[in-house]
């Protein structure tokens, strides 16, 4: 599917994504030069008070996006998914660029006309806003440019919580790894930001002209007032016709995977029940998906078994797949979430050899592959090589002997190594579609090393209260995806580039 | 002469009583001493200016000429003494009034670039609060005084100006709100001689009409009898002598000839060619 194509086929979306973009770096950009120039003013004013606010604005530039997003997300007020914490993180980016411009555009104010002002009877704030502010405009705008485009680069981070904008189609594209998907958010974004800067520009280039009449300088004032205006009104309609408060909101994490069950859970809802679905798919990870199905963000999403009882109850990891559900459903009910019944597959690792290794050796166990295994290369990724949970305890329960140490190897490539025979067995995913793509054969973890990861729906009990339809709806998904499905779906979108929705929509009516 | 609001009762405290001598006396400084850090400008510093006169000071770099100018407009404050204009102490005018009732023309002129020559002079008018038509005729009034044409300069930005027409700006500007006193800061020192000899009667024809009392600072004694109705030296801190040029021009004073001594020598060069 090329660029053109893609734009095409989602040109409602691409709208909706613009209209998102554009609110969200428009709103947080009007709010940072309401508080920034003021704070720059006093910065100027007072340099004992504006030091530490420059200081802090300074740290906060420091702090990485996604780590923000973490902190603040179970905040009250401004946390949660969505706009409004996007929105708080953008103005926080935005106000450095806008607090230095003021200060040093009023520092660079002559001091021969600051003192005309004064000996002609202006009071401080007739000289500030007669004087000083015009004169330093131009280098103010300077600064709202930078916070602005600044502002559409952080944006596309917002997708990670659920705000929209074009960084839906970038992680979307990361996690099916797919660079066309990851240039539709991409190459429109740039093209946002350049054009923000192009037009801030010339606004800035029309006040510092000295010999413009005060006409020019008036409508270069209100085009840029007008540009941010305009976008904002469009933005927030684009958000509007997509806001609901009934919906149920399907959420998902950001792979593959997550996104395709994400999707078949949603599409199970809209063809069964009379309900509004909103996706919030591809959120930002574990974490943020369950604070988000706490905090009511989010009504469901698909987790694994293992991953809640070690990841989110923070519990030492055990074999027995029942008694881990049963503790994890457990947990799930006394914080308000019904964790439904298993969806049929389990996410676990997969120690992996190539099929005609297996059939010749009749090899199906990890037991039975220990006794082969002293010829054979072994390669892991970097973390399963080093957790502890990972390879040296596998090696220690099964008593695994390789030809050689392991090598490391990057996730990616390593069903490719193991398939062209560099290496004879790997640490795969159990779900992966190369699995089925190379002709692999996964080897049974017979002595049950690893927890379970049985894949099953978390739903907020009030949501399933108070819609019992969505309940019994959402039940029609248990014991429905098998690990071969599952090994097919993530194949489709993988390897053939399809898209998630479409495979998704496919299972369903296939298997009904 | 008071104004109606009451705030003369407290300058009698002050002043003790406006006194006869102080009929007629626009601006007077009494005892005032002041000083920056360590060092003092103004040392028992006292002058009366008469209504309408035009006093010229004349003082070496640092003699504390600005600071005099300061005081008037209430941009600093005696440490003690006490500044009266219109008989009333500068501790006791509202200061943004007090400017707005005071022209103030300096040297690096400080038109606001940003804003046209027509908006620059109206700047103190428009703090007022006139109205715009009352402004647009008062604006087109004063550039016609000062010698520049309304139609081409009005609308034109200071940086398209010569330093000499920047400057005939600047005493529009100063000008603008009718302002019973007005102070200049070595107002002519950046021009050329001969953009400064033409400015010289410009300012001495505007003056012939206007009739403000007029505090003119300068390190130049020529401009100091060129313009002054009223020429002061000032050293060490207070006046040297004060009086008529004339007067002045014949002080024996050990600290005023050597101001004096070049022009004398210029005039005797010039005197055949008169």
């Amino acid at each position: 599917m090329n660029l053109l194509n893609f734009w095409r086929t989602h040109a409602a979306e691409f709208t909706t994504l613009l209209g998102q973009h554009v609110l969200l770096v428009g709103v947080s950009t009007l709010v940072a030069i309401l508080a920034g120039v003021p704070l720059g003013i006093l910065a100027a004013r007072r340099p004992r008070v504006g030091a530490p606010i420059v200081w802090l604005a300074n740290v906060v530039q420091t702090i990485p996006s996604l780590a923000m997003f973490g902190f603040l997300l179970p905040l009250p007020f401004i946390g949660g998914l969505g706009a409004r914490v996007a929105i708080f993180v953008l103005i926080l980016y935005a106000l450095l660029p806008i607090v230095r411009t003021t200060t040093a555009g009023l520092r660079s104010v002559d001091r021969v006309l600051v003192e005309a002002g004064t000996a002609m009877g202006m009071t401080p704030g007739q000289l500030m806003t007669r004087v000083e502010l015009p004169l330093a405009l131009p280098s103010i705008v300077a600064g709202i440019r930078v916070a602005a485009v600044i502002g559409v680069g952080t944006a596309t981070i917002a997708a990670a919580v659920g705000a929209g904008g074009f960084g839906e189609y970038i992680f979307r594209g990361l996690s099916m790894v797919d660079s066309t998907v990851i240039l539709a958010g991409a190459v429109p974004s740039a093209v946002l930001a350049l054009t923000i800067d192009g037009v801030l520009t010339l606004v800035e280039r029309g006040l510092r002209k000295s010999g413009a009449p005060s006409r020019h300088r008036r409508i270069a004032v209100a085009a840029g007032i007008l540009l941010i205006g305009a976008a904002i009104t469009a933005g927030s309609f684009a958000y509007a016709a997509r806001r609901g408060t009934d919906a149920i909101r399907i959420g998902s994490k950001n792979f593959t995977e997550q996104i395709i069950l994400g999707e078949i859970v949603a599409q199970t809802i809209e063809t069964r029940t009379s309900l509004r679905v909103e996706r919030r798919l591809n959120l930002g990870g574990t974490f943020i998906c369950d604070r988000a199905v706490r905090s009511g963000d989010i009504d469901a999403y698909v987790e694994y078994s293992g991953t809640a009882q070690t990841a989110i109850f923070h519990q030492p990891v055990a074999k027995d797949s029942r008694q881990v559900f049963a503790d994890v459903r457990q947990r799930y009910a006394a914080a308000g979430l019904t964790l439904l019944d298993p969806l049929g597959f389990e996410n676990t690792f997969a120690m992996l050899i190539r099929g005609d290794v297996a059939s010749r050796l009749g090899v199906r166990t990890l037991s039975q592959a220990a006794s082969a295994s002293s010829s054979w290369r072994a390669g892991f990724g970097y973390e399963f090589l080093q957790r502890e949970d990972g390879y040296p305890g596998l090696a220690r329960t099964y008593g695994l002997r390789f030809a050689r140490p392991p090598s490391a190897m990057d996730l990616s490539l390593i069903y490719r190594a193991l398939a062209d025979g560099q290496v004879d067995f790997i640490a795969g995913d159990a779900t992966s579609g190369l699995i089925d793509a190379y002709g692999l054969v996964m080897l049974e973890d017979d002595r049950h090393y690893f927890p379970p990861y049985d894949a099953a729906i978390v739903a907020r009990s009030a949501a399933l209260l108070a819609h019992p339809e969505l309940r019994d709806a959402l039940a029609t998904l248990s014991g429905r995806i098998t690990l071969a499905d599952m090994r097919r779906m993530n194949r489709a979108v993988d390897a053939e580039h399809r898209d998630p929705a479409g495979v998704a929509q496919e299972f369903l009516t296939s298997a009904r | 002469m008071c104004p109606s609001d009451g705030r003369c009762r407290d300058d009698l405290r002050y002043s003790r009583a406006v006194t006869e001598a102080d009929q007629g006396s626009a601006i007077r400084f009494s005892d005032v001493h002041f000083a920056r850090g360590s060092m003092a400008v103004l040392r028992g510093f006292t002058l009366d200016v008469a209504t309408g006169d035009t006093l010229a000071l004349v003082g070496r770099s640092g003699a504390g000429k600005s600071t005099i100018l300061k005081l008037i407009n209430r941009l600093l404050l005696p440490d003690s003494g006490d500044v009266f204009v219109e008989s009333r102490s500068t501790r006791h005018w509202d200061p943004y009034q007090l400017r707005r009732r005071s022209g103030y023309v300096m040297q690096e002129v400080g038109l606001f670039p940003h804003l046209s020559i027509a908006d620059n002079i109206a700047t103190v008018p428009r703090l007022l609060g006139w109205k715009e038509e009352r402004i647009e005729s008062r604006v087109r009034e004063l550039l016609e005084l000062v010698g520049l044409d309304p139609q081409g300069f009005a609308a034109r930005r200071p940086d398209q100006l010569s330093g000499g027409q920047r400057q005939r700006v600047g005493v529009a500007r100063a000008l603008a709100a009718d302002p019973p006193v007005l102070l200049m800061d070595e107002p002519f020192g950046a021009l050329d001689p001969v953009t400064r000899a033409e400015i010289h009667r410009e300012f001495r024809r505007i003056q012939d009409r206007v009739r403000k009392t007029v505090i003119l600072v300068t390190h130049d004694m020529a401009e100091a009898f060129a313009l002054g109705t009223q020429v002061g030296v000032l050293a060490d801190g207070a006046l040297a002598v004060v009086g008529e040029p004339e007067i002045v021009a014949q002080s024996t004073d050990a600290r005023v000839r050597p101001l004096i001594e070049p022009l004398l020598e210029a005039t005797q060069v010039l005197r055949p060619a008169r």
